[in-house]
């Protein structure tokens, strides 16, 4: 403790530090968790592992407990925002160290819905787990999608919408990627608080990700399928 | 059916617990309900409502109708359901399928209010429109500024409303008091201010048919 009562970050070692982080992300304390990165760095810590165990672990937490209906929408954005100002310090440090890549996701809102609060968790997650995420960000046509795809050849598409009338635009996507035969070239998935797994299948995704984390954990199997395949062939 | 025993000019008070046709409707058109089957004198209607703070919780919708329907369905002669898709992902739908019963046509409130028609034609300019009816207006602090926690962190505003440029405010009756609130959001929200009287719309067409 500091004078003034207030916890010195400082004074707490590695492991007390990070628990502190994930502390401080669950109560969406965003000084207090830059103040953690910079000293973890200053530790020594790579940026990459400051990311993973501090960051990352923190806002599976607080994913966790949303999902549990233990925290509410606004715990979780005020979390969010805390993970992205340490996002922020971390991230030029991660292309200069080069940290290892999973993999590359074009990400975006469908056309008709402006929502994207969901879809930035699920791309900062991704990026927190190791994917370059391209962000086309909201109400996009097809056709962006399609000059995405084709501009930066990413693994994964993620298409996300709030709106139960907007949600069918997903199909408008993949049957198009369908008759231009490039479905089979790219993991589609997508996610939005009015979709399910019936309706992903439905629609031709590959998979419906009710959360960001099972966004992530998703994206992750598919990646070393993808893996796997090229091994074995 | 109308009451036939009371003269026009006779005041007509809805009383719950009668009827043969159960109106199982989202708690935000409970008043909008109750006034038209008062203005119409319609005896045929029993009604039941949800909370209407689920409009934030759309999960809670489907399991909560599911049990009001096996509850009420052995003693009304009929069913009709008063939400539109309301964020289930035609999970509703499912349901109402299953059951054998109706509900109002359209995705929500605001496209019944304001005509499924009329709201197609408007969607493309209304993409960045946020949405107010008469019940939205009256709880706006409640139901939208502390539901999502605005009133404790403000600095939630732009996550939640940054890309939203105007209110759009459907108003069901011609009340000034309303649209007084409905421009104070707008301008706590920051967003520009648009009015447009709807009426009762597709409401009041579908509950007539039922009558």
């Amino acid at each position: 403790m500091s004078d003034d009562g207030e916890l010195d970050l400082n004074s707490l070692n590695d492991e007390e530090l990070v628990q502190q982080v994930h502390d401080d992300l669950y109560d969406g304390l965003k000084e207090e968790v830059e103040a953690a990165v910079h000293i973890l760095l200053g530790r020594g810590w790579t940026p990459y592992k400051v990311l993973t165990e501090a960051l990352v672990e923190g806002m599976r937490i607080v994913g966790v407990d949303f999902r549990d209906g233990i925290l509410f929408v606004p715990e979780v954005l005020l979390a969010a925002n805390s993970m992205k100002a340490g996002m922020f310090i971390l991230r030029p440090l991660l292309i200069a160290t080069g940290a290892p890549r999973q993999g590359k996701m074009v990400i975006g809102t469908v056309k008709g819905d402006i929502h994207d609060i969901g879809k930035n968790l699920v791309g900062m997650m991704m990026e927190g787990a190791g994917f370059e995420v391209i962000d086309l960000g909201i109400n996009n046509p097809v056709e962006k999608y399609l000059a995405a795809m084709e501009e930066h050849k990413p693994d994964i598409l993620g298409m996300a919408a709030l709106l139960t009338t907007t949600m069918p635009y997903m199909k408008v996507v993949i049957d198009t990627m369908k008759e231009k035969g490039m479905r089979d070239d790219y993991v589609v998935l997508v996610g939005g608080a009015p979709l399910n797994e019936d309706f992903a299948k439905a629609i031709g995704a590959d998979a419906y990700c009710r959360d960001a984390a099972v966004a992530v954990e998703t994206a992750k199997s598919y990646m070393a399928k993808k893996h796997n395949q090229l091994t074995a062939n | 059916m109308t009451l036939v025993n009371l003269k026009p000019s006779d005041e007509f008070e809805f009383k719950p617990g009668q009827g043969k046709v159960l109106l199982l409707a989202c708690g935000a058109l409970g008043r909008e309900i109750v006034d038209l089957i008062e203005r119409n004198r319609w005896t045929a209607f029993d009604l039941q409502c949800l909370p209407a703070k689920w409009h934030n919780t759309p999960d809670k919708i489907v399991p909560a109708l599911r049990e009001k329907i096996r509850e009420a369905k052995s003693r009304y002669e009929s069913i009709f359901v008063l939400y539109g898709d309301c964020g289930t992902g035609g999970d509703i739908d499912k349901l109402l399928a299953e059951e054998g019963i109706e509900r109002l046509e359209g995705p929500h409130c605001y496209a019944f209010f304001s005509g499924q028609e009329t709201f197609a034609k408007t969607a493309e300019d209304d993409v960045t429109g946020f949405f107010l009816t008469d019940y939205l207006a009256r709880h706006f602090d409640k139901l939208i500024w502390e539901g999502l926690g605005m009133d404790r962190h403000p600095e939630l505003l732009p996550l939640y409303f940054g890309n939203y440029t105007k209110i759009v405010f459907l108003a069901q009756t011609r009340n000034e008091e309303l649209a007084k609130k409905a421009m104070a959001a707008a301008k706590r929200l920051g967003l520009a201010y648009e009015y447009r009287y709807t009426g009762y719309g597709e409401l009041e067409r579908d509950l007539k048919a039922r009558a």
